[in-house]
């Protein structure tokens, strides 16, 4: 009798990709079913898209470079890269736009670099920044919430845009700039916040509609927390980035810049904080380190939001952050046992 | 007195798996036909054997020792004939094979006449000389020579003695075992070891999930002559037994790199190794034998027996009441987290085996194959004892960057196995870094081996350089002397050239004739 050689520890698996990833998309609903309510159907389209294409390309790189393809796709880390992506999409895009980004996010952003656990920038940001920059009028399109348009958009309707078999002039009546753009301009123009924020986008702290996808992704946040699939130290670190700079320029001048709570809860800095941000591929992977790495994505976010040149920021800063991770482990190592 | 307890960086919270082995009492395991004692089963080098093929040997008698300072006899654990001295498989991660005697049993079990001493007349030199000459070893797992440990530590000076009856990783009992039933033998070991390093303070660690074995050790407690000893129960939590955690949990203190427990005034030794401490100084008799634990989902009635070293583990299976499914089984010496696979059920007992895993190969055959890749997650850092970074370790080791490894301090992993045991990805992170380690000290080896070479080499160019010059040197004086007797025999003689003399003749031969003929 002789035993093939196996090195210990011989336990089963206690945990699985798969597993992390399942946590991630249960985490998405709540805000994903917020976004529809206010928004309309459109999301849930974009999202089975770019999920649909997603697999496609997944398949065929791994199929390209001589991969098992059945574990990796299996793994569902395409489905949640391809989900936080449609999210990013204005919430009526027509289909071309998500094959175009999606192909990007999984190509450019994922298998040239030799696929998951080896790209260094966040797929999904990645396919965002380059529609971002190559579709400025689709991705600039925004739409108000159907409690302030006053037209409820069936599925049909939004599968009709999707394909394109939609009267566009009809559309253009409901599209609108977001909040976050219309403080941007309106400060632009030496508009005082208070005034710029009588417009009907504007909620009670954030966007309308918006405070309450934002709270969605907030309570995904805290079940990703309580299952131990991310960690406090991005999230925490990232929201209160965003915070700090919000509240120091806000005492600073409260008529040039907007609330911290209102920074907080428009745009994207409540799913970049706990979702994307979080990537554990691209992130920081120290403790210390994920805490330079967030308070550096957070404080990105508003500067850009506030002096550059995109009304939201969170692609640039992650993206940004991305890039100094290396630097950042490097210099974050911890102490080990018996170290001094 | 109550132990403040204090909490080590990570670790996990694993199935025990010791109710199995526990459901039966401890045994005396039978004599098998043949024992095979490797040269070798201590951290050192290797031993000499002392007996020929054809020796009669008696239970007690050594068998093999080394003269090094690192050293551990081996003895003959019973009575029989030396049969032979060559190589057979034994346990090693390698699974490669070793030199063992091996002694035909005669069944008569006939012990070589004990020297027993009066202990009270011992000094401490002389009781670690005979713990020494008693083969006596770490007995926990890393089989490290007890004698050379003691003597270090009493010149260290310890003020913190740790007694480890943790036994942290899954499926293992010998020791739970071995304290319900040789409490008292365990603590007048521990007593020697007071004597002969004069701590202030002993420390006695079992884990919680040992109520019997606590209680019986608290009973025994109360009745020996011990100064400042305490047990102390700590909370079940993986790997509590490692000795750098135990530390911490029992004193808060940590090892600093580079150093020993004893560096620091402590001093750790398990509780099997007390016991075997107490057997020698008492009754003079040397490490034969240990408690071995039997378990796992394919053998028949798992337990725990007294094995003298050198049994087979196939007669332990025997003894066991064999596999429960024909005999495709995966044998692990060890522990799930820290044991390493067995080539076969012949290799021996050793020292350093506290269990024998016997599983199915389904159970098993996860271990091999496909994993995915590492998504820096980061859940090996959050279990890591050592505090390390298992993935950069990971990125580093798989990329060949051994330089980098070694940087995020790859050599102060304790190979506990906890970061494999929780990655999402299934990568088995241990064999990275153990493959990783041993390609670093190979190459360290060669570089040595290099270097000692390169120093050869230049040594023996400059030594025949010398003699050139030696010799060029003794020629020009040897040349200077004639050139000063020549002087002095007579002025120089001008060197003649027979060619220019010939051409000069023949010359003056034409111009005769020329004169002739006009």
């Amino acid at each position: 009798m002789t035993n093939v050689i196996v090195s210990s520890p011989y336990l089963a698996p206690g945990n699985s990709l798969k597993r992390l990833m399942t946590q991630v998309i249960i985490a998405l609903i709540p805000g994903t079913v917020a976004y529809a309510w206010y928004f309309g159907p459109g999301v849930l389209i974009n999202i089975t898209l770019a999920v649909l294409f997603a697999l496609m390309f997944e398949a065929i790189a791994l199929k390209l470079r001589a991969r098992p393809v059945m574990p990796h796709l299996t793994d569902l880390s395409a489905v949640v890269a391809a989900w936080l992506f449609a999210l990013c999409l204005p919430m009526h895009s027509p289909w071309w736009l998500v094959l175009v980004g999606i192909g990007f996010t999984m190509i450019a952003g994922k298998h040239v670099y030799g696929g998951l656990g080896f790209n260094p920038f966040n797929p999904a940001m990645v396919g965002y920044v380059v529609l971002l920059i190559s579709f400025p009028r689709e991705m600039t399109t925004w739409y108000l919430p159907g409690s302030v348009s006053g037209a409820t958009l069936t599925l049909g309707d939004a599968l009709a845009y999707s394909f394109g078999g939609a009267d566009i002039h009809q559309w253009d009546a409901l599209s609108s700039a977001t909040p976050l753009d219309q403080i941007k301009t309106g400060v632009g123009q030496h508009i005082a916040i208070s005034e710029i924020r009588l417009s009907p986008v504007f909620g009670n702290y954030g966007g309308k509609g918006w405070e309450w996808v934002s709270l969605g992704w907030f309570v995904g946040g805290l079940w990703l927390l309580g299952t131990r699939t991310i960690r406090w130290h991005i999230p925490v670190a990232l929201l209160g980035g965003v915070l700090a700079m919000a509240l120091i320029f806000y005492l600073v001048d409260i008529e040039r810049y907007a609330s911290p709570l209102f920074h907080l809860l428009s745009g994207a800095v409540v799913i970049g904080a706990f979702f994307i941000a979080t990537d554990p591929v691209t992130a920081a992977t120290t403790d210390r380190g994920r805490i330079v790495y967030g308070l550096l994505i957070g404080f990105l976010i508003y500067v850009i939001r506030v002096w550059g040149g995109y009304p939201d920021a969170i692609a640039f800063a992650v993206l940004l952050a991305n890039m100094c991770v290396p630097f950042i482990d490097y210099y974050t190592q911890p102490r080990i046992y018996g170290e001094k | 007195m109550r132990t403040k307890l204090h909490q080590f960086h990570g670790g996990l919270h694993l199935q025990g798996h010791k109710a199995e082995s526990l459901s039966r009492d401890l045994q005396q395991a039978s004599l098998p036909e043949r024992l095979y004692l490797p040269l070798r089963q201590h951290i050192g080098e290797h031993n000499k054997p002392l007996v020929d093929v054809g020796n009669r040997v008696l239970k007690g008698h050594a068998i093999s020792a080394s003269t090094s300072l690192i050293r551990a006899a081996v003895h003959a654990p019973t009575s029989g004939t030396v049969a032979a001295i060559g190589d057979y498989p034994v346990a090693h991660p390698s699974g490669q094979t070793d030199t063992c005697i091996v002694i035909d049993v005669d069944g008569e079990d006939e012990a070589a006449t004990p020297f027993i001493p009066d202990l009270q007349q011992l000094d401490a030199r002389e009781k670690i000389e005979l713990i020494c000459r008693a083969g006596i070893v770490g007995l926990g797992g890393a089989a490290f020579p007890s004698s050379p440990k003691l003597s270090r530590g009493k010149v260290q000076g310890i003020d913190t003695l740790i007694i480890n009856g943790v036994e942290c990783e899954p499926y293992i009992t010998c020791d739970d075992m071995l304290m319900r039933h040789y409490s008292a033998e365990i603590l007048r070991g521990v007593g020697y070891l007071q004597r002969i390093l004069n701590p202030k303070v002993t420390l006695i660690g079992i884990e919680d999930n040992k109520p019997e074995a606590i209680a019986a050790m608290t009973r025994a407690l109360a009745h020996a002559q011990l100064a400042a000893a305490e047990i102390v129960p700590i909370p079940t939590i993986y790997p509590s037994g490692g000795e750098k955690q135990l530390i911490q949990i029992l004193t808060g203190r940590e090892v600093p790199l580079g150093q020993l427990a004893f560096d620091i005034g402590l001093f750790c030794q398990n509780v099997g190794t007390c016991v075997a401490i107490a057997r020698a100084l008492e009754q003079d008799q040397p490490l034969i034998s240990r408690v071995v634990t039997i378990t796992g989902d394919n053998i028949r009635e798992p337990g725990n027996w007294e094995v003298r070293l050198g049994t087979p583990v196939r007669h332990l299976v025997e003894l066991a009441g064999g596999y429960l499914h024909g005999d495709s089984s995966h044998l692990v010496m060890g522990g799930p987290m820290m044991g390493f696979s067995l080539q076969g059920d012949q290799v021996p007992i050793v020292k350093a085996s506290n269990c024998i895993m016997v599983m199915r190969e389904q159970t098993m055959a996860h271990s091999l194959g496909y994993h995915d890749e590492c998504i820096r997650c980061s859940k090996c850092t959050e279990v890591c004892p050592a505090q390390l970074l298992p993935q950069q370790l990971y990125w580093h080791a798989r990329a060949g960057a051994f330089e980098r490894a070694h940087e995020y301090h790859l050599f102060d992993c304790i190979e506990c196995g906890c970061c494999s045991a929780v990655c999402p990805s299934g990568i088995p992170l241990v064999q990275y870094y153990r493959a990783a380690k041993s390609e670093i000290r190979a190459a360290q080896k060669a570089l040595i081996k290099s270097d000692r070479a390169r120093l050869r080499f230049e040594f023996r160019e400059r030594r025949l350089l010398l003699k050139k010059q030696q010799e060029e040197e003794r020629r020009r004086l040897k040349r200077e002397a004639l050139q000063k007797k020549k002087v002095q025999a007579g002025g120089e003689i001008p060197i003649a050239d027979p060619v220019q003399a010939a051409l000069e003749r023949v010359k003056a031969r034409k111009l005769a004739q020329q004169e002739d003929s006009q």
